[in-house]
């Protein structure tokens, strides 16, 4: 009847102004780029390319098998494989891509390029403050550009990293233990004809 | 001592006067009392723009504007820098006499009302024997610009916005006018300095402001709708709601006329505030009696502040009000009210002083309120809803 | 006939003779208001505050108002094709002028021509209350009936109009 719901109101926002000036909550203001949010683990840019150890052309997981290149809708990859081979990280020598480029003024950030890529190479990055002012070649990035190290993707994405560590690791011991099986099978196997000729040759 | 800090102004500008030849010197008494006006008002109005911008950002939760210096304090000026240098563009059909002339007659037609309220003791430019008629006057002249903007742009939802800004204007001219007359029957004189002075007495330590009395109180909430809805703002900024409407009647308008727009929009704020502090709240005089020593035009700014203060909390407080519902609360709540709350200053003038006239008063103000409030929600005829639902 | 007489007359008469010629019609009506504006002003000129103050508000705060919705309502603003001068010209000089003549004659053959410059009215607001409430408070009275009934009669027009769209 005498504006009650509007004073009612009025003391809200007051409430709110006052408290501006005392409480957090009534503050939610941060102050970019001063201050920053906490990075949310799931976000996503840009992809890069992982590698591990120190060298980023010998440690780069990619062995140029072209799948994302395919698989990428808005078709933003461009690789060329190489002729030769390098060993990779466990020393087996594989594919390298000569050339790798991103056009990122094109990239949709879809994800489909981490999702098929069979070695882990490719992941997506959280940087964004990416502006640049030349609209054409800056945004083609190239191999070295989109080279970063595995402890950069474990800051970004701690539990995936670990994942994808575990995974590697797994696969890796997995490894060694066959080849491991085969050369101890190989040294029996080895011995024992030798043992067989030794003891052949005795008698 | 304080007399002195108080007429410092009016002590100057006959220092000043004095080494002028005789024959100019109505003239010059006339600029040295015009230019303050024209240099502390647009001041006023860069200063309200950055409060309203952070008041406003921290009744939201968040920060105004505090990037452009310390706490944002020059972002007033880069608000000036970017109206003067943007491009002055002129619709081709437009009519450009008339599209030149509107924020000019805007700006002057509000100006025109600071040549009598009051500032200070002794501190007016012109002490006109009818000065709040000369106020009301003036203050119709705005309409005409509001058109002239709304129909020179050959926009229709400038005009749109134009002929819904000068049917609001129009309709709540009414209430104020008459809110105001309850003070000019009970000060017996038109002029602002008498009405002044008539509440310049104090009863103990309080004041014998207008606004102290039911019939004033009432008057004054009445004047503050009204003033509130003659400069378009929220929440009865229909014409020129950035969402409903982008700008209204000045959307063909840009570069420094819209500024200039703005300006005359704010200082037709300040002025009926300016008048609402002369009317009701005792323009220049001390809230108490032992504060009179304080000079006199810092109670007016410090009163004109609040009232500044409190356009900007209800701006940030309601949502705007639809037209019909604008012109509803004009036409059934607020004239009535205007017209009972004069009859109502008659019955107060008439009685003995003492308690019954102030419980007679109060009741005669609360029982109409309550009446025509329910009047007005009873409009709400909701029909009988039937739903179909995709089959 | 000091200076401000001239002026604000010269600007009156130019408004008002715009009012007239003009081709468009939102520009004669806001020649229109600038005439009486200069009238406003030559009533003050002549120390009538109230009457001058009474003037803007009542000719340029409602009577301009209402001739600008006029034309916003029937949308009726474009430029004028046809002529401005009639072809009647001659019988309308004939007969402004005669009027004319006649004003001037009433105007210099009365008291108010010969008598020297008045001194300062003293017809304050106070006075002109007084005497609406003295003397002439059966035409105050009759007026406010026309005014009331004026305003029913607007009201039922306006309701009649809604029933019937409704």
């Amino acid at each position: 009847m005498f504006g009650e719901g509007l004073l009612k109101g009025m003391a809200e926002t007051a409430r709110n102004f006052l408290g501006s000036y005392v409480s957090k909550d009534r503050l939610t203001t941060v102050q970019f780029p001063e201050e920053r949010v906490a990075p949310i683990e799931a976000s996503r840019n840009f992809p890069f390319l992982v590698y591990d150890g120190k060298d980023w052309q010998q440690g780069m997981r990619c062995v140029s098998c072209l799948i994302c290149e395919k698989e990428c809708p808005p078709k933003c990859i461009f690789i060329e494989k190489s002729t030769d081979k390098k060993p990779d990280a466990t020393g087996k020598p594989q594919f390298y891509p000569a050339v790798f480029n991103i056009d990122v003024s094109v990239c949709m950030s879809c994800q489909i390029c981490v999702e098929v890529c069979p070695f882990d190479a490719i992941k997506m990055d959280v940087a964004f403050e990416l502006s640049t002012d030349n609209r054409f070649d800056d945004l083609l990035w190239d191999k070295q550009r989109l080279a970063k190290s595995n402890e950069y993707y474990g800051k970004i994405h701690p539990t995936e990293a670990a994942a994808v560590d575990a995974q590697l690791a797994e696969g890796r011991a997995k490894l060694e233990a066959k080849s491991k099986l085969t050369t101890e099978a190989k040294a029996v196997g080895a011995a024992v004809p030798s043992a067989q000729t030794v003891s052949g040759v005795t008698e | 001592m304080p007399e002195t800090i108080d007429q410092i102004f009016v002590i100057v500008k006959h220092w000043l006067l004095g080494y002028v030849p005789a024959e100019v010197q109505p003239l010059f008494s006339a600029l040295l009392s015009v230019v303050p006006i024209l240099v502390v008002f647009p001041l006023l109005f860069a200063i309200t723009t950055l409060l309203e911008r952070k008041g406003l950002g921290r009744i939201q939760n968040r920060y105004g504007p505090n990037r452009t210096g310390p706490y944002g304090l020059l972002q007033p000026i880069a608000d000036a820098v970017k109206s003067l240098t943007k491009e002055d563009v002129v619709p081709h059909t437009a009519d450009e006499v008339v599209h030149f002339l509107a924020p000019l007659l805007l700006v002057s037609a509000a100006l025109l009302g600071y040549a009598v309220l009051p500032v200070g003791r002794n501190m007016i430019v012109a002490n006109l024997n009818a000065g709040v008629l000369f106020f009301f006057a003036v203050g119709s002249l705005v309409e005409l610009a509001v058109f002239m903007a709304g129909w020179s742009s050959r926009n229709k939802y400038s005009l749109l916005g134009a002929m819904r800004a000068i049917a609001q204007m129009i309709s709540y001219e009414v209430p104020l006018v008459l809110a105001s007359i309850v003070v000019i029957m009970a000060a017996g004189s038109l002029s602002t300095v008498a009405i002044v002075k008539a509440q310049a007495g104090y009863a103990g330590i309080w004041p014998h402001w207008f606004v102290f009395t039911p019939w004033g109180f009432a008057g004054f909430v009445l004047f503050m709708i009204a003033a509130t809805v003659e400069s378009n703002r929220s929440p009865f900024d229909l014409p020129e709601g950035e969402s409903e409407i982008i700008a209204g009647y000045y959307i063909e308008y840009s570069g420094f006329k819209f500024a200039l727009f703005f300006l005359g929009e704010y200082l037709g704020m300040f002025a009926t505030s300016g008048m609402a502090i002369t009317l009701f709240l005792g323009g220049w005089a001390a809230p108490f009696s032992f504060l009179t020593w304080v000079p006199s035009y810092f109670w007016f700014f410090s009163k004109l502040l609040v009232l500044i203060a409190g356009f900007i909390w209800v701006r940030g407080t309601l949502p705007r009000l639809r037209m019909d519902q604008l012109m509803n609360f004009a036409w059934r709540f607020m004239l009535p009210m205007a017209l009972l709350n004069i009859f109502i200053a008659g019955v107060w003038h008439f009685m003995p002083a003492g308690l019954s006239r102030w419980l007679v008063c109060i009741i005669l103000v609360a029982a109409p309120c309550i009446l025509l409030s329910r009047g007005l929600k009873k409009e709400k005829k909701l029909q009988v809803r039937t739903y179909r639902f995709a089959e | 006939m000091t200076v401000a007489f001239l002026i604000l007359a010269a600007l009156t008469t130019a408004g008002m003779a715009a009012a007239m010629g003009l081709r468009n019609l939102v520009h004669c009506v806001l020649a229109l208001t600038l005439g009486f504006a200069g009238l406003a002003a030559l009533y003050l000129q002549l120390g009538a505050q109230f009457v001058g103050f009474t003037q803007i508000l009542v000719y340029v705060g409602a009577v301009a108002i209402l001739a600008v919705f006029a034309i916003m309502m029937t949308q009726s603003a474009g430029s004028m094709t046809r002529p401005v001068f009639s072809s009647a010209w001659l019988t309308g000089s004939l007969v402004a002028g005669s009027v004319f003549a006649v004003l001037a004659w009433a105007i210099c053959s009365s008291a108010a021509s010969r008598k020297m410059l008045p001194p300062e009215p003293q017809a304050t607001v106070h006075q002109i209350g007084d005497a609406l409430m003295h003397r002439f408070v059966l035409p105050l009275e009759i007026i406010g009936l026309l005014l009331t009934v004026a305003l029913i009669g607007a009201v039922v027009l306006a309701m009649h109009g809604k029933r019937e769209t409704q």
